[in-house]
């Protein structure tokens, strides 16, 4: 794949948006049109958190959704499906109603003219395998969403990868989130542990362990052991939940990867996102001939919702500036 | 999620039927990041100045619909958006006294994803009018 011509296009999961549109404080338009704004033209939409009744929606939904992104120069990219096996208490859904549901939120997402679904990391392989040929019929395609502590190594995303292969169709695949590349440890995320209680030095010990490629696995254990309260050993806990791998391992599923997550916890002022190196990411799309969107997906307002005012605009538009450039370089 | 935005400062107040208070009402928000289907949300945890309420006795309205806690647990449709404010009513006959009350509301949900129920836990200084 290396050599060929990359077309990395900027976009913005409307999801980044939550926190003021969860307010009243932005609407549905509000966010397309920041997002037009900002240059980032793909447009992906978790249809549970914008679109009022889901599943079932008239034609004017979808007529205004379509007259929304005329008005806004934007392209839909992606709706986010959820697999919502315990929708019933005390059950599990069986696998003829998860395909059928599966199959709603691709006749939806066609309707919406989105050119693929994220696929929850969860769905079992089989359920997807069952709707290839329905995805195909309309023109959507299945993208399992790369989420850590998921990683593209790991056995349930190989299971995936097995089916996929055999299945010889290219309506499946995969959308790696950013989040898989965190190389240094959120500090907004620590933070809101130490404002909950959490003890200073065993934050920096799991922080400098985590920044350091450590053992994460011990962690929670070892923070017992050395005294550490019930909120020490939670954010040891979470961090064995995130990830880092090596970016260029993106290479090697280079035909598969249809879309990217751009997840951000916090990006500075100057325009840089300090957790997940994405001048070294970049470069790897672009390499492995990347052709699809960036969608940006900004995920700090949950860590800093409880004691400050959330952005979100400001934050999108500072990564849309690192995006930008970080392109110029590659294309 | 969203944990200190779930109670709202507006839409607390006594319930009048027949004549008769017959117990008190709140609007609250999802402490989640999507909306759900009705048989996901688990109920409502409600305390007043220290006085708890049965889960299974609160009403909830969202979607211009009312749903007793039974009634959420096998709706198959029925949606609670994300943002939208629905309205827990409470029954306490007599209802509140009015002036100042310390409200808190623990909300579950049930997430396919997540080993863990999720939790959303607000309290907050709610008045009565006089």
């Amino acid at each position: 794949m290396a050599g060929a011509k990359s077309n990395l296009q900027r976009g913005v999961t409307l999801y980044s948006f939550q926190q003021e549109y969860y307010l009243g404080q932005m609407s549905l338009e509000d966010c397309v049109a920041k997002s037009a704004e900002f240059g980032a033209y793909g447009i992906e939409i978790l249809s549970e958190q914008m679109l009022p009744g889901f599943p079932n929606y008239s034609d004017a939904v979808y007529d205004q959704w379509h007259e929304l992104m005329r008005k806004y120069g934007t392209t839909p990219t992606c709706h986010d499906m959820f697999y919502d096996s315990k929708r019933f208490k005390g059950q599990i859904m069986p696998d003829e109603e998860a395909i059928e549901s599966l199959k709603i939120d691709l006749k939806h997402a066609s309707r919406l003219g989105c050119r693929c679904i994220r696929v929850i990391v969860t769905t079992p392989p089989q359920v997807v395998a069952s709707c290839i040929e329905f995805a195909e019929e309309v023109g959507v395609r299945m993208l399992l969403e790369i989420h850590s502590p998921f990683h593209f190594d790991h056995e349930h995303i190989q299971k995936h990868f097995a089916v996929y292969e055999r299945s010889g169709s290219t309506y499946v695949g995969f959308m790696p989130d950013m989040g898989i590349f965190v190389e240094r440890f959120p500090r907004v995320i620590s933070d809101r542990f130490l404002r909950d209680g959490a003890t200073p030095s065993q934050v920096d010990r799991i922080l400098q362990t985590y920044d350091d490629g450590g053992d994460l696995h011990k962690l929670p254990e070892l923070i017992e052991a050395q005294g550490g309260n019930a909120k020490d050993i939670g954010l040891a806990r979470m961090a064995g939940h995130f990830v880092y791998s090596d970016p260029r391992r993106l290479l090697d599923f280079m035909p598969w990867i249809h879309h990217v997550h751009g997840k951000f916890y916090d990006m500075t002022a100057d325009c840089i996102e300090p957790s997940i190196p994405y001048d070294k990411v970049i470069p790897v799309l672009a390499e492995g001939g990347y052709d699809g969107f960036i969608s940006a997906e900004y995920e700090g307002q949950r860590h800093i919702q409880d004691a400050f005012d959330v952005d979100s605009v400001e934050q999108v538009r500072r990564y849309q500036v690192m995006l930008k450039s970080l392109i110029a370089k590659v294309q | 999620m969203f944990d200190k935005y779930t109670i709202c400062e507006e839409g607390f107040r006594n319930v009048v039927r027949d004549g008769e208070v017959v117990g008190f009402e709140l609007s609250i928000r999802i402490a989640y990041y999507r909306g759900l289907r009705l048989s996901m949300v688990e109920g409502f945890e409600v305390t007043a100045d220290g006085e708890t309420f049965p889960v299974e006795r609160n009403l909830f309205t969202a979607g211009g619909r009312s749903y007793s806690y039974e009634e959420m647990e096998r709706e198959p449709t029925g949606r609670w958006e994300f943002g939208e404010k629905a309205v827990l009513f409470v029954p306490r006959p007599g209802g509140l006294a009015p002036g100042p009350h310390t409200i808190r509301v623990i909300q579950k949900l049930r997430i396919s994803y997540s080993p863990m129920t999720v939790v959303g836990d607000d309290t907050k200084t709610l008045a009565i009018a006089r």
